[in-house]
């Protein structure tokens, strides 16, 4: 657990805040459009968390992703420090996991600042005096699972890929055409789905069969990463 | 006798038709800084690679502090350190940040962590640029963070690949003796490859000669000077031609005989006096003007074997 903690601490440093103050536009910029833009824009539907808001809350942070996985692995092996990593006594788990937990909570964190700021934006909009949490709390706590769920998925195939990938631009340019690929196929998924069993589902409902399908992926691509990750490959690639 | 600190047996490591390592057999006493010499592409790095456990041999085994390399190589990297074919320090992070992720890795306390970074960044004259982002040093400084970094934890051998490789004269100095004077101090067994052999003959107690991938001869410089050459001479002055150099390859004390312009350099059988030779010389019509003795360099030593295998 000490070394999932180093590497926490060492990717926190290297990946998060170590770029001065450009560093923080990107997560700024993101909070912005998620916290301020959208719910000023959405208004009391912000609240609600209908279809709309919840696909943005996934979507968003899940973008991320797609910069800071490719930098993290393909990164470490385009500037060779990966190497002298490798030749220490950290276990490759240790390793993995640790740039996965610094990923996905980036990416989590985003997603729960984004939720509670936007409820601030929602609240000062609508302008009634009195103060509402998000009307549906199942919805509010789906999301924020969906979201630590899609960013988990995000970031074992941005493993996968990464591991696949010379540069970290390869690593980025093929994670971005595999998050539309998802998105339109995930769509294309919904349209197949006959209209009457959706509709005799609840949204809520609905959120947990798509958290279900999420974990089943995640726990399928998070095993093939740890599998992937072996010092002998990684030498070798 | 103590135990080698790194063992090797017909240890092989094959990528496809490619012999990298070839039936490689090899022993490292504790203490000493080992030299591994070859040409680019001989093999060295990969060699590394599989003392560390991260490449498995095709053939043969190697023990490392007396760990197997198969089956204890997650033993082995927990008690070196390492400094490979990259510097491989973070830049986005500054040097004490750098330093400090290590010593964490080997699960060394705070406050210890803390004393070694000034100790280390002292010695090597880093200490003021401890706060600054890595990626704004020189190749020399990142250098030396490099083989700090390596000696962190206190492991009681390092492996450096080639750390002056593409160094300018000066640099490579001047990582040279800061590598020297750290590694006397902190008493530490080192495994370093290289092709630089005037890095070897300064640091080196013993060297190996590895070839595509197979080991040519293992010894201490000087004994390898000699088995490969015995003890030179060289003769500044005019007048030397043919007759000159036929008289002197009679002679039984010269093994061989160049000329070069305006000198002879002759190579001996066992430790002659100049004396006659230097008479012969006069009395074939040379003028001499300087004799110096010496021995054969561990560059001519390592030519003599490049060209045995080539033929």
């Amino acid at each position: 657990m000490s070394d999932i903690l180093t590497m926490v601490w060492k990717e926190s440093k290297d990946s998060l805040f170590q770029g001065g103050r450009s560093a923080l536009i990107r997560p700024l910029l993101l909070i912005g459009i998620l916290g301020i833009a959208l719910p000023w824009r959405l208004g009391l539907q912000w609240l609600a968390l209908t279809p709309i808001v919840m696909v943005l809350v996934l979507y968003i942070p899940f973008i991320t992703i797609i910069s800071f996985v490719g930098d993290a692995i393909a990164g470490e092996r385009e500037r060779h420090t990966l190497e002298t990593l490798l030749a220490s006594r950290i276990s490759d788990r240790a390793i993995l996991l640790g740039k996965i937990i610094v990923t996905v909570g980036y990416a989590w964190g985003t997603a729960l600042i984004g939720l509670l700021l936007g409820l601030i934006v929602a609240n000062l909009l609508k302008g009634q005096g009195s103060w509402e949490f998000y009307t549906h709390v199942d919805l509010f706590l789906e999301a924020l699972a969906l979201s630590l769920l899609a960013g988990l998925l995000g970031v074992s195939g941005g493993v996968l890929i990464s591991l696949r990938s010379a540069t970290v631009r390869q690593a980025q340019q093929i994670l971005s055409v595999g998050t539309l690929v998802l998105v339109g196929g995930g769509f294309l998924a919904l349209k197949a789905v006959p209209a009457q069993a959706i509709s005799s589902l609840s949204t809520s409902q609905i959120w947990l069969i798509a958290m279900a399908v999420i974990a089943v992926l995640d726990a399928i691509l998070l095993g093939v990463s740890l599998v992937s990750f072996q010092r002998s490959r990684l030498i070798l690639s | 006798m103590p135990e080698p600190i790194i063992r090797t047996e017909h240890l092989s490591r094959f990528f496809g038709t490619v012999k990298a390592v070839d039936d490689l057999s090899l022993e490292v006493p504790a203490g000493i800084v080992f030299g591994f010499l070859g040409p680019n592409g001989a093999g060295k790095t990969t060699t590394i690679h599989l003392l560390l456990g991260l490449l498995e041999p095709t053939q043969g085994q190697a023990s490392v502090l007396g760990f197997d390399t198969r089956t204890q190589a997650d033993e082995i990297r927990a008690r070196i350190g390492a400094l490979l074919e990259f510097a491989g320090l973070y830049e986005r992070m500054t040097a004490e940040d750098n330093l400090d992720f290590y010593g964490r890795i080997y699960h060394m306390p705070a406050a210890e962590r803390r004393a070694r970074i000034k100790e280390l960044l002292t010695h090597l004259d880093l200490w003021d640029r401890r706060e600054d982002q890595v990626g704004q040093w020189s190749r020399g400084m990142k250098q030396k963070l490099a083989v700090a970094r390596a000696l962190f934890h206190h492991p009681p051998l390092i492996f450096l690949d080639e750390p002056t490789a593409g160094f300018d004269p000066v640099a490579a100095a001047t990582l040279r003796n800061d590598l020297a004077s750290l590694v006397a101090r902190e008493g530490v067994t080192v495994f370093l490859t290289t092709h630089n052999l005037t890095e070897a003959e300064k640091l080196c107690a013993q060297v190996g000669v590895i070839r595509q991938g197979k080991l040519l001869t293992v010894g201490n410089p000087d004994e390898l000077r000699l088995r490969k050459s015995g003890p030179q001479a060289e003769i500044v002055g005019h007048g030397f031609n043919e007759q000159t150099l036929a008289l002197l390859r009679e002679r039984p004390e010269v093994a061989h005989v160049e000329l070069h312009n305006s000198h002879l350099s002759i190579e001996l059988r066992g430790e002659s006096e100049m004396g006659p030779l230097v008479s012969l010389i006069v009395r074939s019509g040379g003028e001499v003007e300087e004799v110096r003795r010496g021995k054969a360099s561990l560059e001519d030593v390592f030519l003599t074997l490049m060209e045995e295998e080539n033929t």
